[in-house]
C-alpha cells in the first residue's frame, strides 16, 4: 500500500473530526483496557511469565541463524518448502508462482500482517488470481478497499451500519430487503459467503504467530477458525511469516501463548489455536498437498545487534496501541501505513525509512504506558527516541523548532546569562498576567493557546527571590 | 559530600526551569517540606534544565551537555530532589544511559542517578514522612504524572500524605493515570491530539466534583490548568507541594491576583 505517513498531521486532523470514527475508539479503549486488566489481574504469574516470554526471544535472536536453519531442515524433513525472502518483492514473487504452479483462480487468506506488508491482494489481483480475505474484519475492509487500523481488529474503526452498507452493495445476489442490523445477521452473511470460497480456492495463505524450530510447525491464533478452513481445504498451504516469529521449542511458544491472548483481547486463550506441521501425510484424512514458508526478512536482520533489536520481540498483541493515547485519539490509519500505535512507530520508520515516517516516533508523550503493558517488555519509548535522534541527525526536523531549540540549549548551557534574560522576560510577563493570571493568546504560541490559555508566570524567578532571601547555594 | 554541621544530610534542590520561570512558590514550598524531613537546603546556582527537552527531540549533543552540567552542579550533594517526577525521572532513568562512551562520566551519572529523588517520594521513602502539618479546607482531586509514575513509582506516596493534611478531602480521579497530553514539545507539535487528551482530562477532572486539582509536575498543572480555565470550570490548579507545605494562600495556577 501507498504510505501516507509523511502526512500523519493531515491524517491525524482529519480522523479527530470523524464522529463514526471518534465513536469507534471510544468503545475500543473501554473494551480492550478493561478485558486486558481482567486478565492479568486474573494470573498471578503474569509478569513472571512476561520476564519468561522477554528471555525466550532474546535467546533466540542471539542465535537466530541456528533456530531458523533447525526450522527449515524440520520442514523440509516432513515434505514442505521454507522460501527465504530478502524483500517484500522476492515474498510476492514466490507466493504468486507458487498459485501460478497449480493454476490457481481464487486465494484464500487468513489475517496476515505480512500479507499487508507486502500488499500480497494487490499484487495477486493485478496477477488474475482472485484473493478472499476470510477473517471477518479483513473481510469487511478488504470490500471497503481500505487498510487495517488495528493489527488485531482490522475494522475497528468501521461501524455496524457501514458493515452493512458494504454488504448490500456487494452481495448482489441475495435479497436487497434483508434486514442487516444485527451483528450477529452480518456475520451469517458473511460466513455463508465465505463457505463456497473456501471450497474454491486453489491456495491458502496464513500467517504465523509461532514458528517452531524443533517441529517445524508454524502456529495460528484465531477467534473465528476461519484460518483453520484456509489452511486445510485447498491444495496449497502457504504461511507468510517474518523471520522474527521462531522460537525454539512447543514449550516456549506454549509460555508465550499464555501472555498473548490475554493482553490482545483478555482472553485466556484464543478460541482457536492450530499447528500445522508440513503438508498432508498418507494417514491424515485432509490437509494440504503442499506446504510452503515464504519467510520474509524485509530488514529485521538488519536490526539485531542493534539498539532496534528489541523490536524484534513483538508478537503483534496490540496491547500498546489499546493503551495509547495518542492511537486512541486519532486511529490507526492516521499513522498512514500497516502499522499503527506505538509498535508501528518504531516499525514503520524501521521498514520504509525514517524519512517517510518520522512523524510517527515523535507523536508520542512518552507516557510509558506502552511498555508498561507490553507483554514482551519492549521499551517502545525507548526505541521511538532512538528514532527521534536518527531524524535529527538527518536534519528531518523542521527548521523553526530547530532553531528555537538551538537557541534555548544554548543559553541554558550558560547558567548565568540564562538566568538574567529569564528573571527580565519573566517579570515582563508577570506583570502583564498578574491581573488575570492567564493569557487567551501568545504570538507564536497558538498550539498552545488556540485549545487552552496560558497561566501567566508569578512574575520572579525562583533563583532571584533564592538570592534575596540569602538562601544557601 | 558530607553532611553539614549539625548532622543533616544536605539536599540540592533540582529547582526545574519551569517552577524557576513560572512559579517559585513550588520551590519555596518544596524547600520548606525537605526541612521538615530533617534535612538542609541548598540550590545550586549553575542549573538550568535537565535537557528533557533536548532529549526528546533527539537532540543528543545538547542533552549531554545539559546532563554533565547538572552532574557538576549537584555532585557535592547528599540528595537531589525535585519537585518534579519528570525531571527527577530524566536524571535517575536517562541520565546513566547517555554516557555509554564515556565510562568516567557515566560512572558519575549512576551515582547522582541513585541520589536523585522526586519531591514527595524523597519525603515518604528516605525519610519515612508519616504525616506533614497542614490544613487545607476542600476535596481535591490527583493526578498521576507519566514520568513519576512509571519511572519512580510515584503513586501512593502523594495520597499517603495528603491524607494526613487536616480539613483535606481526596476523591479519585478516573484515569488518574491516562497521560493529561502535555509531554513537552508535543503540545506545541500536535496541538490537536494534545488538546484531545487533555480536553478528555479536564472533562474527567471535573466530573469528580473536586474544588481543587493536585499533581506532581508542573509541565501538566499548566497544560490542565489552561484547559480547564478555558473550558470556564472552577476547579483551581496546585503543586501538590504547595497543599503538603499549608502554602496556599497565594493564587492558584492560572489565576488572576483578585483570586478569579
Amino acid at each position: 500500500m501507498e504510505a501516507t505517513s509523511r502526512t500523519f498531521k493531515d491524517n491525524a486532523r482529519r480522523a479527530l473530526v470523524e464522529p463514526d470514527l471518534q465513536q469507534a475508539l471510544a468503545r475500543m479503549k473501554a473494551g480492550f483496557v478493561v478485558n486486558r486488566a481482567a486478565a492479568v489481574g486474573r494470573l498471578p504469574e503474569f509478569d513472571a511469565l512476561r520476564d519468561e516470554a522477554r528471555a525466550i526471544k532474546n535467546h533466540t535472536l542471539a542465535h537466530l541463524d541456528f533456530y531458523l536453519e533447525r526450522f527449515e531442515q524440520m520442514v523440509t524433513a516432513q515434505g514442505g518448502h521454507v522460501h527465504w525472502c530478502r524483500t517484500a518483492e522476492e515474498a510476492r514473487r514466490t507466493i504468486l508462482e507458487i498459485c501460478r504452479s497449480v493454476g490457481a483462480k481464487v486465494v484464500t487468506k487468513g489475517k496476515s500482517m505480512i500479507g499487508e506488508e507486502i500488499a500480497i491482494n494487490d499484487y495477486l489481483a493485478a496477477n488474475g488470481i482472485t484473493p478472499v480475505e476470510t477473517d471477518l474484519g479483513e473481510y469487511i475492509i478488504q470490500l471497503r478497499h481500505e487498510p487495517p487500523s488495528h493489527i488485531i481488529a482490522p475494522a475497528i474503526h468501521v461501524t455496524k451500519k457501514q458493515v452493512a452498507d458494504s454488504f448490500y452493495a456487494t452481495h448482489t445476489n441475495l435479497d436487497a430487503s434483508r434486514k442487516l442490523e444485527e451483528p450477529r445477521a452480518l456475520v451469517d452473511e458473511a460466513r455463508a459467503m465465505l463457505r463456497q470460497r473456501y471450497l474454491d480456492a486453489d491456495v491458502g495463505i496464513t500467517g504465523a504467530n509461532f514458528l517452531i524450530a524443533e517441529t517445524g510447525s508454524t502456529v495460528i491464533v484465531t477467534n473465528e477458525g476461519n484460518g483453520d478452513l484456509t489452511q486445510t481445504l485447498p491444495k496449497i498451504h502457504i504461511v507468510t511469516a517474518s523471520l522474527e516469529k521462531i522460537v525454539p521449542t512447543l514449550e516456549d511458544a506454549s509460555t508465550i501463548l499464555r501472555v498473548l491472548a490475554r493482553s490482545a483481547t483478555g482472553q485466556e486463550f484464543s478460541a482457536y489455536t492450530t499447528f500445522s506441521t508440513g503438508p498432508r501425510r498418507a494417514e491424515d484424512l485432509d490437509g494440504p498437498g503442499q506446504f510452503h514458508v515464504v519467510l520474509l526478512d524485509n530488514g529485521r536482520s538488519a536490526l539485531l545487534g542493534t539498539e532496534l533489536q528489541d523490536i524484534l520481540r513483538c508478537i503483534r498483541c496490540g496491547a500498546c496501541m489499546n493503551h495509547c493515547p495518542v492511537y486512541g485519539a486519532v486511529g490507526g490509519h492516521a499513522y498512514g501505513w500497516v502499522y499503527p500505535g506505538p509498535m508501528g512507530a518504531v516499525l514503520t520508520p524501521t521498514l520504509i525509512g525514517v524519512e517517510e515516517a518520522s512523524d510517527l516516533p515523535n507523536a508520542s508523550t512518552f507516557c510509558g504506558r506502552c511498555e508498561e503493558v507490553c507483554p514482551m517488555h519492549i521499551p517502545l519509548p525507548k526505541l521511538m527516541r532512538h528514532y527521534r535522534e536518527r531524524a535529527f541527525d538527518k536534519g528531518l526536523t523542521p527548521p523553526l523548532p530547530r532553531l528555537a531549540l538551538a537557541l534555548w540549549a544554548f543559553l541554558a548551557q550558560r547558567p548565568r546569562l540564562y538566568q538574567a534574560l529569564t528573571a527580565i522576560k519573566i517579570r515582563v510577563l508577570g506583570a502583564l498576567g498578574r491581573r488575570r493570571g492567564r493569557f487567551r493568546k501568545i504570538p507564536f504560541a497558538g498550539g498552545w493557546t488556540r485549545h487552552r490559555d496560558m497561566p501567566a508566570p508569578e512574575g520572579r524567578t525562583f533563583q532571584r527571590m533564592w538570592d534575596e532571601a540569602g538562601g544557601a547555594r | 559530600m558530607a553532611s553539614n554541621a549539625a548532622g543533616k544530610p544536605r539536599v540540592g534542590l533540582f529547582v526545574t526551569c519551569l517552577v524557576d520561570l513560572f512559579r517559585p512558590s513550588i520551590g519555596f514550598a518544596a524547600v520548606k517540606l525537605i526541612e521538615q524531613s530533617g534535612c538542609s537546603v541548598a540550590v545550586p546556582r549553575l542549573q538550568t534544565c535537565c535537557g528533557q527537552p533536548a532529549h526528546n527531540s533527539g537532540d543528543r549533543k545538547d542533552t549531554r551537555a545539559l546532563a554533565r552540567q547538572v552532574i557538576d552542579a549537584f555532585e557535592d550533594y547528599d540528595y537531589v530532589v525535585a519537585p518534579s517526577g519528570s525531571c527527577a525521572g530524566m536524571i535517575r532513568e536517562h541520565y546513566p544511559a547517555l554516557f555509554d562512551d564515556d565510562p568516567k562520566t557515566a560512572h558519575r551519572a549512576h551515582a547522582l542517578a541513585r541520589r536523585t529523588y522526586e519531591l514527595v517520594s524523597f519525603l515518604r521513602d528516605v525519610r519515612g514522612m508519616e504525616r506533614v502539618d497542614a490544613r487545607f479546607a476542600g476535596t481535591v482531586t490527583y493526578h498521576d504524572s507519566c514520568s513519576g509514575l512509571r519511572e519512580l513509582s510515584v503513586k501512593e506516596q502523594p495520597r499517603r500524605l495528603l491524607r494526613s493534611v487536616a480539613g483535606l478531602e481526596l476523591v479519585e480521579l478516573p484515569g488518574a493515570e491516562t497521560c493529561c497530553g502535555f509531554g513537552g514539545t508535543f503540545c506545541v507539535k500536535y496541538p490537536e491530539i494534545s488538546n484531545r487528551m487533555v480536553e478528555d482530562k479536564a472533562q474527567a477532572i471535573e466530573s469528580t466534583g473536586a474544588g481543587t486539582l493536585l499533581a506532581g509536575d508542573l509541565g501538566c498543572l499548566l497544560n490542565m490548568a489552561g484547559k480547564l480555565k478555558r473550558r470556564g470550570a472552577a476547579v483551581r490548579v496546585r503543586h501538590v507541594a504547595e497543599v503538603l507545605a499549608g502554602m496556599t494562600d497565594g493564587p492558584a495556577i492560572g489565576d488572576g491576583a483578585d483570586g478569579g
